[in-house]
């Protein structure tokens, strides 16, 4: 038989409990429990633990994700006993990065969070995968926001010949609920709900709509579709592995305003998306539009009493670490069919930190010689800055790509690594 | 003793309404049963190995409907889900297996000689006969909860236990995370290799997890002997060859799959057996025999017939196409099992099969000279 002491080693902020006899059924109508309260261990975590660690320890050989660079034996075996206060477990971190051995273009992450807590209970395993995917940003870095429009240089003059629109996007995580691996019906619904009261208030050119994806008409899904606004049920293998699709289309939806170039996103891979967004090359007014609808949004939620998950060491805390700091991702769809053929287009990227994807999304291929051209960095930038890279970066490519339609060398054009 | 699932307490804090799922678009099993009252009975319970409520559900919840089958939308995480779930799955298995009783007993029959006939379907429109059944390891969780290290004990259980079969049955095991091309190609050659599972209806549950993880596959010399291990049940094992002699296939699919269980209870582990359920598998729709006992038959002319559905219903066989549960039937050859699982035996429903298909070729011969099949339609069996 079990002892009947048990000290339920939680980790973090917690500290040992002893837990007497487990009661037959808990006790339904507590307020939300405290992180003091009694977390009961989880029940399949602590049968895997008859198995010894290398027999739980997962196959990595033939795996190429920062999960699997990071994940020795003796961190599994340090971590696997542990839990966050809502149950989220170390087998559920790193589940995604299991079943996904590697991607044909991107280094992927490999692990999500399930909870804003995750990244402190875990933080052995997520630290060292932060400072890998992250540029070298120590466990003792400040990260810095800067959602000033006004301090982003240039960036309404991209050329729209080549510059077909242009996108910025980030997430936002609303505190005390699980996130979106690991949230339940309920707590979903009720990020829904918050999120579309706080939405439900913007005005003036901000003013919009709220679609939720189980109630949409065919004619309003068409509707979305044609104007690229629709996000689908994922079919990543990256996000299905992690949990995000149970329960679709349940507490999903999507807000839009009603000229149709300010969006977000409801229960898709965050809690929340933003994205401002536009055809052609006007980042700048993009931009705008994007901060000033984001501090909006943020001075609602605050006056109902909740907040985003935001820390001076990660910055915006969201689902998957990649995207953590300022969760902000900006970029164009733009023609380089001649620059993507050149045999610097790697290295021009990378010195520009700067990324490419296809223009169907994070793991898709690039059609016709237009790709998707977006930042690379996220945490240890504000995201000024990172707009400001987009801008300059993309100014320079579609210089490149001219140059080369003409027959010249862009040898002279390449540029120091920023 | 087990602990409070920790996840699961932390839901409580909603109301059962808040996270009672939106079934409004929803046509299976589970669907039909689950009742708000019965969510809010069962949803603070969990089996002695963590398994709760919204577990059993998920693959449910997120797989609607499906065009071609009523799915049951539930799974068992472990042995005891049977029972902690009762409320739930019980009327469910009953929908499911024609009326089954949670008070009715099931009965075994692995003597093949109780079989009559099955030797001489025409191979002209049989084109392959198989009978597959499904067992689970006692004291393991089932593959839509269990951890690697359980995943890695049942293979090596069921390897030790194979690699003592003899005479016809003498065979190698074939890991998948270490096969080589070569073998790779041979097995889907033979029509052996298991996937990576694609049905959504598979991956909700979890099954596809740490693939491909302690899966194997497992065959004789012959080629006509086959066990799977971990794929969506702890053992499928399957016998199989080409041509219409069921008798043969049924004969060393019982006597093979005897000689398993001898082994693996001389190592004192039984499989997960039930005097109500049978034998217990994953899915609630194997329970019983979990015995599937079908054919690829040619029937391009009486697939189209009207009253063909009616036919295999009456007949208590069910369609698929020929690469699976969720596949559609292509030129004309359809895969022609027992609907039934629970309630009769591994001999009486290959029997159904054997009677069914027979009767089946000789309707699509007739249809095939312009004659009419009215007389041939069979009383319900």
């Amino acid at each position: 038989m079990n002892a009947f002491k048990w000290r339920a080693n939680i980790g973090g902020a917690l500290h040992d409990q002893k837990i007497g006899i487990l009661l037959s059924s808990p006790r339904i109508d507590q307020p939300r429990q405290q992180e003091s309260a009694m977390p009961f261990g989880n029940t399949h975590n602590t049968l895997k633990m008859k198995f010894s660690a290398s027999e739980e320890y997962p196959d990595l050989s033939k795996h190429n994700n920062h999960m699997a660079k990071v994940l020795t034996p003796a961190l599994y075996e340090r971590l696997r006993s542990k839990e966050t206060p809502s149950g989220f477990t170390l087998d559920d971190v790193i589940q995604t990065g299991v079943d996904n051995p590697g991607h044909p273009y991107i280094m992927t992450v490999g692990i999500v969070a399930g909870d804003e807590e995750t990244y402190e209970v875990f933080k052995e395993l997520l630290d060292p995968v932060i400072e890998d995917r992250h540029g070298g940003y120590k466990p003792t870095d400040k990260h810095k926001t800067d959602l000033n429009p006004a301090n982003l240089k240039g960036g309404d003059d991209l050329d729209p010949k080549y510059v077909l629109s242009s996108r910025v996007r980030t997430g936002r995580s609303i505190r005390g609920f699980c996130l979106p691996p690991h949230c339940s019906r309920g707590e979903r619904r009720a990020v829904e709900k918050m999120s579309v009261e706080a939405l439900d208030s913007l005005s003036g050119d901000l003013k919009g709509k709220y679609y939720a994806l189980k109630n949409m008409t065919d004619a309003e899904q068409q509707q979305l579709i044609d104007d690229h606004f629709l996000f689908d049920k994922p079919v990543s293998p990256l996000l299905l592995a992690s949990g995000m699709a149970r329960d679709w289309p349940d507490g999903r939806g999507i807000w839009h305003n009603d000229t149709k170039t300010f969006l977000v996103w409801v229960n898709e891979e965050d809690h929340l998306r933003v994205i401002s967004m536009q055809n052609g090359g006007n980042m700048k007014e993009v931009f705008n539009r994007f901060c000033t609808g984001l501090t909006k949004i943020e001075t609602l939620f605050k006056e109902k009493g909740t907040e985003f998950m935001w820390n001076e060491h990660l910055g915006y805390v969201l689902t998957c670490p990649s995207n953590l700091g300022t969760g902000l991702r900006a970029g164009v769809h733009v023609k380089i069919p001649n620059m993507s053929k050149h045999p610097k287009f790697e290295e021009v990227l990378k010195r520009l930190r700067l990324q490419k994807r296809g223009t169907g999304g994070v793991d898709t291929a690039a059609v016709g010689g237009t790709f998707d051209i977006s930042n690379a960095d996220r945490l240890g930038f504000s995201e000024v800055e990172l707009v400001q890279m987009v801008v300059d970066g993309v100014k320079l490519l579609v210089e490149m790509e001219k140059k080369l339609e003409k027959g010249q060398g862009i040898d002279d054009l390449i540029p120091a690594q920023k | 003793m087990p602990f409070g699932n920790t996840h699961n307490n932390f839901k409580l804090n909603f109301k059962a309404d808040e996270e009672y799922p939106d079934l409004a678009k929803h046509n299976n099993h589970m669907a039909k049963a689950l009742t708000k009252d019965i969510y809010a009975k069962l949803r603070d319970k969990q089996t002695p190995s963590g398994y709760t409520l919204d577990d059993v559900i998920q693959t449910g919840v997120d797989n609607p409907g499906h065009p071609f089958i009523m799915t049951v939308g539930c799974v068992a995480g472990d042995e005891e889900t049977y029972e902690v779930f009762k409320d739930l799955l019980d009327p469910i298995i009953s929908d499911r297996h024609g009326g089954y009783k949670p008070t009715d007993k099931h009965k075994t029959d692995l003597n093949f000689e109780n079989l009559k006939g099955g030797d001489d379907l025409d191979p002209n429109y049989v084109l392959s006969s198989r009978v597959r059944t499904g067992r689970s390891i006692k004291g393991y969780t089932l593959p839509p909860h269990n951890s690697r290290g359980e995943r890695r004990a049942v293979e090596r259980l069921s390897v030790e236990a194979l690699n003592t079969l003899d005479g016809e049955f003498k065979g190698k095991y074939y890991p998948l995370n270490k096969m080589t091309d070569a073998e790779q190609e041979q097995l889907i050659n033979d029509h052996f290799l298991f996937d990576k599972p694609v049905s959504p209806l598979l991956l909700a549950a979890g099954m596809a997890r740490d693939w491909p993880d302690a899966r194997g596959i497992w065959h004789n010399e012959a080629k006509s002997f086959l066990v799977w291990v971990n794929e969506e049940d702890h053992l499928r094992v399957i016998s199989m060859e080409k041509g219409g002699n069921m008798k043969e296939v049924f004969r060393r699919f019982c006597v093979g799959l005897n000689r398993i269980e001898e082994t693996f209870k001389k190592h004192n582990h039984g499989f997960m057996w039930n005097e109500h359920l049978g034998y217990v598998l994953t899915c609630p729709s194997n329970l019983g025999t979990g015995l599937r006992g079908g054919v690829h038959v040619k029937l391009p002319k009486l697939s189209t017939h009207p009253k063909f559905e009616e036919i295999m219903t009456r007949l208590r066989v069910q369609k698929r196409g020929t690469g699976g549960v969720d596949t559609a039937s292509v030129g004309g050859v359809f895969d022609i099992s027992n609907a039934d699982r629970l309630g009769s035996s591994e001999v009486e429903q290959v029997q159904l099969v054997v009677d069914g298909v027979k009767l089946m070729v000789e309707m699509e011969k007739k249809l095939e000279k312009g004659e009419a099949i009215d007389s041939m339609i069979p009383a319900q069996k």
